[in-house]
């Protein structure tokens, strides 16, 4: 090999074990102590020191002993330091021992779902968990999580500092919880992906390459939890809803850029790889006889699925879906899919009527999807200025460009 | 609080827009304006004429300096503005990314200065 393949094979080593095993390291330097941020930066120098050794070197057979090695020599030097103010000698001296211990052997143990516990824990405030565990257990940075989020970089570096501090000051455990509060707290760490998962969503087809990004890295932690904890039937719907809304990925724009609705996607360019593993782990889930939230919203795109091969789209059946899921969370965001299927089913007039009974419950003023709604309703039943008013406020609340092209051609068509 | 938020955009590629694409493009400012006033965020806003049409003033030890064109010779130009009421920084954020400019252009957003 010759020193520049040499170079890049350990660049790309160094990248691989970036992926892979940050969040796991960072999960199992910050177990013990709770301090994160001393964990990542302690990982930080590790990665920037294996960027320099292995590509003079060669890459280690064990890359993940090799920066545990590393990041526990900056650990040491940084506690030392505090010393007289948290610990004492022999902590210093457990602490080494442990992290040597995990060198020796090959295998450090995988406390990422711990650290997700921590990371979505009820003390944290709840906008800034999905943040929190993109950079825990993903090592996004600051920038990038805000680019998705709306928030500006410096904000969302303070909020993330700030959360961090709480675990550390307050004592977040890093735990699986106990069985009787496991569903519930696996609940907010699945809403977290699935925030971080809308957001790449969003974005995905802005000029912004991270956006597409966002949605994949979320639906790896969506895997990572599924094989973490395996028996969770929520877990599963989870990485099934977002893989079918992935599988759809190709069909959301036509060659020339333009936004296609769903009703009107080419079924040949969805993904049929993940859309069979969606339904899988559906399967596997409705085994619990557990059903929730994500099992409920999945089981809705599992029917937008099956258009695939029935050509037809089961609007009774996605009616009674929603019926259930609006049951189980009295959403207003589910108020309003509800009435779009009962439009379907009912007439656009009972649609209406559903809709604006959501309306009168739910503060919608921001919410695009109900302005888009009840524009299309209003159109069916003939109400057009309505119909234009709504439209209006629906482009003028969305933020990307193909789908505002969209709009703006259908409230042309009124005329 | 209040925030300024500046449209910055390239004139050039605004002036080459065919007549079809500027029509949807005012419709499109048009919504935008409505859905800020419909949620009681719109304070204020205007449409600058291109830069060729600026003037710079500078007073200097007593002695005044008329110039032609813009404070800064740069691809992307102040085009218009909107002054809006947000609760905090991450709404007025929101309002900004919803802006038909911030995807052609950028967005400055200010936060106003209290007196």
């Amino acid at each position: 090999m010759s020193a520049r393949d040499q170079t890049e094979a350990a660049r790309a080593a160094a990248a691989r074990a970036a992926r892979e095993s940050y969040g796991k390291l960072v999960a199992f330097l910050a177990a013990r102590s709770g301090d994160v941020p001393a964990a990542e930066d302690a990982l930080a120098d590790a990665f920037a020191a294996a960027l320099t050794a292995w590509p003079a070197h060669g890459a280690p057979a064990n890359p993940e002993g090799w920066l545990v090695t590393a990041a526990r020599r900056r650990l040491i030097d940084a506690a030392r330091r505090r010393r007289h103010a948290e610990a004492s000698a022999e902590a210093l001296a457990l602490i080494d021992a442990e992290l040597k211990a995990a060198e020796d052997e090959a295998a450090i143990p995988d406390r990422r779902l711990s650290l997700m516990f921590a990371c979505a824990h009820p003390a944290i405030d709840p906008s800034i968990r999905a943040p929190l565990m993109l950079q825990t257990i993903l090592g996004l940075d600051a920038a990038a999580i805000g680019s998705a989020f709306l928030v500006s970089p410096s904000a969302m570096g303070q909020r993330l500092s700030r959360a961090k501090a709480k675990i550390r000051h307050a004592g977040v455990p890093f735990r699986i919880p106990e069985r009787e509060e496991l569903p519930e707290r696996l609940g907010v760490v699945l809403e977290a992906i699935y925030a971080a998962f809308s957001h790449g969503w969003s974005e995905a087809f802005s000029d912004d390459p991270r956006g597409r990004d966002l949605a994949e890295e979320a639906i790896w932690l969506g895997r990572l939890v599924v094989a973490l904890a395996p028996r969770e039937p929520e877990a599963q719907g989870l990485l099934a809803l977002m893989l079918y809304a992935h599988s759809r990925r190709a069909a959301r724009r036509s060659a020339e850029g333009r936004y296609v609705p769903l009703s009107d996607q080419n079924v040949a360019l969805w993904d049929e790889a993940a859309i069979e593993d969606a339904e899988r782990l559906l399967a596997a889930a409705s085994q619990a006889g557990v059903p929730g939230r994500f099992q409920l919203e999945a089981a809705v795109q599992s029917v937008h699925a099956a258009r695939r091969l029935t050509g037809v789209t089961d609007w009774p059946a996605i009616v009674q879906l929603y019926g259930a899921l609006y049951a189980a969370t009295g959403s207003p965001v589910v108020a309003v899919n509800r009435a779009a299927a009962v439009a379907q089913t009912d007439g656009a007039a009972a649609g209406l009527a559903l809709l604006e009974a959501a309306g009168a419950q739910g503060a919608f003023e921001a919410f695009e999807p109900y302005w888009v709604a009840k524009a299309d309703l209003c159109a069916k039943v003939g109400h057009l200025d309505r119909a234009r008013e709504a439209y209006s406020l629906a482009i003028g609340l969305q933020t990307d460009p193909a789908a505002r092209a969209f709009l703006i051609e259908r409230l042309a068509a009124l005329d | 609080m209040q925030y300024l938020l500046m449209i910055h955009r390239d004139e050039k590629t605004l002036q080459a827009l065919t007549q079809d694409d500027a029509s949807r493009l005012m419709a499109a400012y048009g919504a935008y304006t409505k859905a800020m006033s419909e949620a009681g965020v719109y304070v204020g806003g205007e449409r600058l004429h291109p830069s060729s049409t600026a003037t710079v003033v500078r007073v200097k030890d007593g002695k005044t300096s008329v110039l032609n064109g813009p404070y800064a010779e740069i691809k992307e130009q102040l085009g218009g503005y909107y002054l809006i009421e947000a609760p905090d920084l991450d709404a007025a954020i929101s309002w900004a990314a919803r802006c038909p400019g911030a995807a052609t252009g950028a967005i400055e957003v200010r936060p106003i200065w209290a007196m």
